[in-house]
């Protein structure tokens, strides 16, 4: 398999990159490529030319800032996993990373290129979601900075204008974070991946947020489930009670060949309990 | 529109001029003549085109050539040196790690990153590594023994 023709730019900074897509009819911006090309081979995508943003120097840097971890467009899934900062920060973030496709993929994949893309299956959504997560773009317009819970509109589909390029990705840095998937065993994407954050205030649970992919067609907050567990203790029947409440936040759960919708949202409220179980354990 | 690509395979310098469309694993097989790798599911899941871009282990089929511009590609025929067999491949040899052999080039290359990231590697952390390789034959068995087995040679 090989994709349609297109013509191929290799932009050198965001600039030249935002002017490509604006002047260029039905261009797609490819980074690691590693969502777009699979879909070009298989022509579900055939955009007439392609605005490589893979090698604009200084968009893959990831460093703390503050309270804060501020991670490159262009950071690719292996080196958020990697990096120092990332792991003492925000060990979800690095967890979550880790968790995305395998070896070769996490080589090559960005974590702006997943975000761009809104896979329903992709990884990161769900823990942009839970830790609120701000994007920053840059457009004709200049730049501007996108909450997770604004950018992600629908399947396949997020806030980001066609001439806009994802700059970096601002997270909190949490220590009560925890990850956790059900893996499709050949794609590697999550049939289901819930990231959990929890803040404990004394002995009873001050704040809680849960991000939930691969059940409907963008990822979501499943923000009745995370409301039920504040005001108490992080205690195994609260845990269970409160991921009882996931389904309050599926309009419409998808199904496939591997997965029905019902056995994605039966998913989701198994994984909840055991993200939150380990997030309440980090939380301390 | 046809686009220059220089890049170095093996150790040895190349030029084409190729259509964007061209994936790295295509040039590979038909421009260099290296059709050590093998493709096999093309569709990014099973491995078996997986070469070493910059020492990274990548799926190439999922990389176009022109991404490839200027980088250090290491095929399954460019790890053997003038003494012999690289580690990873004796240890294939030693073990029996494979059956039908089509995943075989993909599965060592994968090996080389894995022991190159964890010279220990025990079995669990080679299977997690292997994620992205999938053995049509099921051989898995051998296959984590010869990739452990080399990594306790080389430490």
């Amino acid at each position: 398999m090989f994709p349609s023709q297109f013509d191929y730019h290799r932009a050198a900074s965001v600039a030249e990159a935002v002017e490509l897509l604006s002047s260029l009819p039905d261009a797609k911006l490819v980074a690691g490529g590693h969502s777009l090309i699979p879909a070009m081979k298989l022509r579900a995508a055939q955009p007439a030319a392609l605005v490589d943003i893979g090698r604009i120097p200084g968009l893959a840097d990831v460093s703390a800032d503050g309270d804060s971890l501020v991670v490159g467009a262009l950071a690719t899934h292996a080196a958020v996993a990697d990096s120092a900062a990332v792991r003492s920060g925000c060990p979800m973030l690095a967890e979550t990373a880790a968790a995305i496709g395998d070896i070769q993929v996490r080589n090559r994949g960005t974590i702006g290129g997943s975000l761009a893309h809104a896979d329903p299956g992709a990884d990161y959504p769900a823990a942009m979601l839970a830790l609120g997560a701000e994007i920053t773009a840059v457009g004709a317009g200049g730049e501007r900075t996108i909450a997770a819970s604004d950018f992600f509109v629908d399947i396949l589909t997020t806030a980001l204008a066609d001439n806009e390029v994802i700059t970096s990705v601002r997270v909190p840095c949490v220590a009560g974070g925890a990850y956790l998937k059900h893996r499709h065993p050949a794609s590697s994407y999550a049939v289901v991946g819930v990231a959990a954050c929890v803040g404990m205030d004394g002995g009873n649970v001050g704040s809680c947020a849960i991000g939930i992919n691969g059940v409907t067609g963008k990822a979501v907050l499943a923000g009745a489930a995370a409301a039920a567990l504040c005001g108490g203790p992080a205690s195994a029947d609260r845990i269970a009670a409160a991921a009882g409440r996931v389904g309050d936040a599926f309009d419409e759960p998808l199904g496939d060949l591997y997965a029905s919708g019902e056995f994605r949202a039966h998913l989701a409220g198994v994984y909840t309990r055991r993200a939150l179980a380990v997030a309440a354990e980090r939380a301390g | 529109m046809r686009h220059r690509v220089c890049l170095t395979v093996n150790g040895k310098a190349e030029e084409f001029d190729v259509e964007p469309r061209l994936l790295l694993c295509h040039l590979l097989r038909a421009y260099v003549g290296l059709t050590g790798t093998n493709i096999g599911c093309d569709t990014s899941q099973c491995g078996s085109c997986t070469v070493l871009m910059d020492g990274k282990a990548v799926k190439s089929c999922t990389v176009l050539a022109v991404q490839a511009d200027g980088c250090e590609v290491t095929t399954i025929e460019g790890l053997a040196g003038a003494d012999g067999l690289h580690p990873v491949q004796q240890s294939f040899w030693d073990n029996h790690g494979l059956q039908c052999g089509f995943c075989t080039p993909g599965m060592i290359m994968t090996a080389v990153e894995i022991l190159d990231r964890n010279p220990g590697a025990t079995d669990a952390e080679v299977r997690h590594g292997l994620e992205g390789n999938i053995c049509r034959c099921t051989g898995y068995e051998n296959i984590v023994k010869s990739i452990v087995a080399a990594g306790a040679r080389g430490s």
